[in-house]
């Protein structure tokens, strides 16, 4: 940067145009002066120095003994303190280890070798001219011998034949990567007429009268594990079931029958990202989902009052049966869980 | 004060300050240790009925109702039972104090007596759920990984994985299970105090209480691989590397950078 | 070297000869031996993100000795009691394994997490030192983009990783991840179904994320680690200003020996201090959470820190933005928390460089640093940048901050979805104020000097206060750097009054550059020094012509004259 003046920068500054025995910039005032260590000119320093690099070396050792006796003497056997014990041992000898290596690496670099900065000279990244026309003339010279300006065809061929080529790795990759692309199962669940309400996770199929004012039931379907997959299946089917008091309740039209005597079961799987709504205030009747905290009315339908959602819990639509059971009246009457694009469709 | 003062500034006031500390803490311990040892039920007598009685109306009737019908302000308290009684008193809850999202726990006002007295009063309005024994709630007895499979189903969504606590909606929380007592556990679960809904017997039997009872009581034990960090998830794991690790590093690195003198 | 072995010389020699003969390994060695390397803290930020990979990689094969990469159902027996007799898929139980009965498993599973985390911690450090600093600029742009797409890659990396152990909390996670990316409008349910080959959960996923986690994505990272360093190599390392450092040179130590044992010395240090971490502080303890099962969640469930801001994004945004158009649902109240603020947040860091080199027309190669204040609009516009992702990643932590400061959560979200908004407007104005006022004061030293705090009184009665004039070296530091201009550009007709073609597009760059170089401070002059000093007196600077022995004063350094203002 001895270019550091710049043709082009010209001050509008009075003093500046007149005082034209004076440059446009300060000049760089090159390598300040080198200030020596005590090490360098103490030779009692210089050993200390010395003798610190070699104590940081003997913690190293130490360290790596402590490792392998630790790891002998401390197992982690079955209890959580010593496991605890055992973690920290093994750790600490680690630590000590491998810092006394690099604390007396850098040390000895700081303190002993020779801190002289020195300089060396930058190029600019381009090439020179004669570079440029060389690597010009060498391609010219090699898309000549090819001859692929003068074969049109071929040079289409060839740009097809390569970007087709991939298409036998992809192919095989997709169609089987998805199963069997069935997307229709996000809009069906488990559940269907009958099928009991049972106690997440024993599988204990709920009575109507269990279910007193105030409680909060997780649940899934009892037949469940019958399913082939029954992760897929209760990652969709599992279902939050309250009791209000009957006079709490605010019922759509259409919705009258889906209810048991304040009894009211909504899709657990929260309509804004999928994450599982469980934090039943039962004094308010609000259901908070604590991922993204989207919130639900359940005395008014599972509508959103707060958060990123937009859509209400899917309600299971419930009766119960000769023996008091509750069971489900049918399956959910939209898809449950987050918004996909043909949800409605 | 001045040579309290002087004395502070000494090379040895923090180890008289942690001694002192200590002895406070322990008085303190000893003062307040035997009020949360009870716990073991008596059967009620007439006489405790008729002293909660006297306690209620002194200290109850006022937001209760005279004869704990309820009122505007508060519910009733007929059939909520004995075990709502000796939660609520005895965690410090009730009497409420200061309105807010939630009411909080506090020092709890009665003596041991006193609140049997007042739930023996509350049980005899109307039947309910009864304070649970001590074997009820002994964890030695439960079984921990039947009380982990309950507790995350059915309780980790408010008060964390671990019962440190999380928040409701509009300032209402679920507050750490960490020093809350066994039976006070039981009788959460079982009477559902304010925002908690409630875990009757048909949901959560009593020996799924006591297992649920265990995993709490369980992870007094602390965590295998060191410091919890609070047990609260990625966001405090993510601020320590923040702090210790980025910070430890870069002074590593600004001693590295530095000119040796 | 000689082509004859020479015995004296020693085994050492043989082995260099040997090599050689076969490599010609001495012309590498001749040329990078010596390279100079300059010293500086900050040039050690990306070292961190460096040798936290190489722990990673050292603990990850120790890790993947033991975890069994599968969603087959299994029954736990163990030592730890709450897991008895649960089902669980065998990669959560492998975890378990590996973190209770395998002597050192747990440590190195921790060291293993601890070392994730700094490695995106050091990456985002690093890329904030290149940014304040310019470093990007020409011919560093290349290497700048390289760099992002590591950052990209880690955040894969990270990603895949958390989720491996198939527990609950990263299961929620990716349960997020699968109602994210179903909000992609058309193809969403096929995505979801590529990805978790059918339904979520499915029973592909940790042996893919695996092999993602273990073979695909640190194979790029090593490959464009490489193009990485080979650029740093290429381009020689910035420096920061200072007296004797140029654009044409690179003052600093030489690889061998100082580099060495100072780089080598910091693998160590960073490998130890994430030991010391791991021994004494828990990371991710999946056993709290329990194995994968869709219908538990536990309050407090977030991702890791670097992920932490997309999760506050779908926080803050309200629902009412998801709308139906035809019968089809487009979830923007997810697709623009979770896709767009991220894609625009991300474009803007990666095409950064390139605007800013549009804007200023500057077509020059750098390679002493700027220091952060004298590029203004850069400074303000990376802490707003910085500012609203510390929004996000409040908002992240919500619920958290709630418990902690006794808060509702609701208040925290509304306040936080306004200063999402207003905080970064307001730190860019804070910052650009902040990088002016330090500019001027700058200016002030330069030309007053130091104040020395003597008071001198005068015969005549006037007190004044001693000011000490900066040395050489200190000066150099406040003057050395050129202020940018907004760009000129040509008239729109020419002199004939025809419209000139490419007029618009040079009025959209000139105006983007008034935004970026419009308020400017400029360096101190020789001649404003000159008029300092002779006159001692500010506001007479604009008046008169400088005496000759002002510029003396300045060409032989100003010591001599104690007594200025």
């Amino acid at each position: 940067m001895s270019t550091h003046l710049n043709p082009g920068h010209k001050t509008s500054n009075e003093v500046a145009r007149t005082a034209h025995a004076l440059p446009d910039r300060f000049p760089n005032p090159g390598h300040p002066e080198h200030h020596d260590r005590r090490s360098d000119f103490d030779p009692a320093a210089d050993k200390r120095a010395e003798r610190q690099v070699v104590v940081l070396l003997t913690i190293s050792i130490l360290g790596t003994i402590g490792f392998i006796v630790a790891y002998f003497a401390a197992p982690p056997g079955q209890t959580v303190a010593s496991m605890r014990t055992s973690n920290l041992l093994l750790g600490l000898g680690l630590f000590f280890g491998l810092g006394g290596i690099g604390a007396a690496a850098v040390h000895w670099a700081k303190s002993l070798m020779n801190d002289h900065e020195k300089s060396e000279e930058r190029h600019p990244q381009r090439s020179s001219d004669e570079t440029r026309a060389a690597a010009v003339e060498v391609l010219a010279e090699g898309a000549a011998d090819s001859g692929i300006g003068r074969r049109g065809v071929l040079k289409g061929a060839l740009v097809s034949a390569l970007a087709l080529f991939p298409l036998m790795i992809v192919l095989p990759l997709i169609g089987d990567v998805g199963q069997d692309w069935d997307v229709s199962k996000f809009k069906h669940t488990w559940w269907k007429k009958g099928t009991k309400l049972a106690k997440d996770p024993s599988g204990q199929p709920i009575k109507a009268a269990d279910v007193t004012i105030g409680s909060v039931f997780h649940v899934i379907p009892a037949d469940l594990h019958e399913a082939a997959h029954p992760l897929d299946e209760k990652a969709k089917a599992v279902v939050l079931l309250v009791r209000l008091d009957p006079r709490d309740l605010k019922e759509a039209d259409d919705r009258k029958g889906w209810s048991y005597d304040g009894i009211v079961a909504y899709s657990k799987i929260c309509t804004h990202v999928g994450c599982p709504v469980a934090l039943y205030e039962q004094q308010t009747h609000h259901l908070l989902c604590p991922c993204h905290q989207s919130t639900f009315d359940v005395g008014d339908g599972a509508k959103v009052i707060f958060g990123p959602a937009k859509r209400p819990l899917p309600q299971l639509p419930i009766a119960v049966d000769a023996e008091g059971y509750l069971v489900a009246q049918s399956d959910f009457h939209e898809p449950v869980g987050p918004s996909f694009w043909d949800r409605l469709k | 004060m001045k040579a309290l003062a002087a004395r502070r500034r000494s090379r040895h006031a923090p180890v008289a300050l942690l001694l002192m500390a200590l002895l406070v803490i322990g008085g303190l311990y000893a003062i307040l240790a035997p009020s949360t040892a009870v716990a073991a039920p008596t059967a009620t007598s007439t006489n405790d009925v008729a002293t909660g009685k006297k306690l209620f109306e002194a200290n109850c009737a006022t937001c209760h109702g005279a004869s704990a019908q309820g009122t505007a302000s508060a519910p009733s308290l007929v059939g909520v039972g004995a075990a709502a009684v000796d939660f609520q008193v005895g965690t410090g809850r009730m009497p409420a104090q200061v309105s807010g999202p939630q009411v909080q726990a506090k020092a709890v006002q009665f003596d041991a007596a006193q609140i049997e007295q007042l739930a023996a009063y509350v049980a005899s309005l109307g039947a309910g759920p009864a304070i649970p024994s001590a074997d009820d709630v002994d964890p030695a007895k439960g079984n921990v990984a039947n009380g982990m499979a309950l507790f995350r189903t059915n309780c980790a969504m408010c008060h964390n994985a671990v019962g440190i606590g999380g928040p409701l909606s509009q300032g209402k929380y679920a507050p750490s299970l960490m020093k809350a007592s066994p039976t006070h556990i039981f009788e959460a679960m079982l009477t559902g105090p304010q925002s908690m809904p409630v875990f009757n017997s048909a949901n959560l039997s009593a020996q799924d209480k006591r297992d649920v009872i265990a995993y709490i009581d369980a992870q007094k034990q602390g965590s295998p691989g060191g410091s919890t960090l609070g047990s609260i998830g990625p966001v405090s794991e993510g601020l320590w590397a923040w702090v210790i690790g980025i910070g430890l590093l870069i002074g590593a690195a600004v001693w590295i950078g530095a000119k040796s003198s | 070297m000689s082509t004859t072995t020479r015995r004296e010389a020693g085994p050492a020699a043989a082995t260099a000869d040997y090599l050689d003969q076969r490599t010609g390994v001495g012309t590498a060695v001749k040329a990078f031996a010596r390279k100079i390397f300059p010293d500086h803290w900050s040039f050690l930020l990306g070292e961190i993100a460096l040798f936290s990979l190489v722990v990673l990689l050292i603990s990850g094969v120790f890790l993947t000795a033991f975890f069994v990469p599968s969603m087959n159902e299994t029954t736990y027996s163990g030592p730890w009691a709450a897991m008895q007799g649960v089902q669980m898929s065998e990669a959560f139980a492998s975890t378990l394994r590996l973190s209770f009965e395998v002597r050192g498993g747990l440590l190195m599973r921790q060291i293993h997490h601890w070392a994730a985390l700094l490695f995106m911690a050091s990456i985002v450090t690093h890329m904030m030192r290149v940014f304040f600093t310019g470093a990007f600029r020409k011919p560093r742009e290349i290497n700048w983009v390289v760099g992002f797409t590591l950052m990209l890659l880690g955040l894969a990396a990270g990603f895949t990783g958390y989720s491996l152990p198939d527990d609950v909390l990263s299961g929620n996670g990716l349960r997020i991840t699968d109602g994210v990316i179903r909000s992609v409008p058309i193809l969403g349910s096929y995505i979801s179904y590529f990805l978790f080959g059918g339904e979520f959960p499915g029973h592909d996923l940790i042996p893919r994320l695996f092999t993602i986690h273990i073979l695909v994505v640190p194979g790029l990272i090593l490959a464009l680690v490489g193009l990485h360093l080979f650029f740093v190599v290429l381009h020689k390392h910035t420096q920061y200003p200072g007296s004797g450092r140029t654009d044409s040179n690179v003052v600093g130590y030489p690889l061998f020996p100082v580099y060495t044992a100072k780089a080598g010395g910091f693998f160590f240090i960073v490998f130890s201090v994430i030991a010391l971490m791991a021994a004494t502080m828990t990371i991710n303890p999946v056993w709290n959470y329990g194995p994968y099962d869709p219908s538990p969640v536990s309050a407090g469930s977030q991702p890791d820190w670097y992920m932490l801001f997309l999760d506050g994004a779908l926080r803050l945004m309200p629902g009412q933005a998801e709308v139906v158009i035809g019968g089809f649902t487009l979830s923007l109240n997810i697709l623009i928390p979770a896709m767009v603020i991220p894609v625009v947040l991300f474009a803007a860091l990666a095409a950064y460089p390139f605007i800013e080199a549009a804007v200023s027309g500057d077509k020059r190669e750098h390679h002493v640093l700027d220091r952060p204040r004298n590029v203004p609009f850069r400074t303000a516009f990376g802490v707003s940048v910085l500012t609203a992702f510390v929004v996000l990643i409040l908002a992240g932590s919500n619920d958290l901050i709630a418990t902690h400061f006794h808060l509702s959560v609701n208040d925290i979200i509304q306040s936080l979805r306004v200063l999402l908004f207003v905080a970064p407007a307001f730190a860019f104005w804070i910052t650009k104020r902040i990088c002016l006022g330090l500019q001027r004061r700058d200016r002030e030293l330069v030309l007053h000097g130091h104040e020395t705090g003597r008071i001198v009184r005068f015969a005549h009665g006037e007190y004044v206060e001693i000011h000490r004039p900066l040395d050489d070296d200190e000066r150099w530091l406040r003057v050395q750097h050129e202020t940018r201009r907004p760009l000129e550009i040509e008239p729109a007709e020419d002199s004939r009054g025809v419209r000139r073609k490419g007029y618009r597009a040079d009025r959209f760059r000139q105006r983007l550059s008034r935004l970026f170089f419009e308020d400017r401070v400029e360096p101190v002059t020789p001649a404003e020094l000159a008029a300092a000093h002779v006159h001692g007196e500010h506001d007479t600077l604009s008046v008169g012509p400088a005496p000759a022995g002002a510029h003396s004063a300045i060409t032989q350094g100003v010591e001599a004259d104690e007594r200025n203002h």
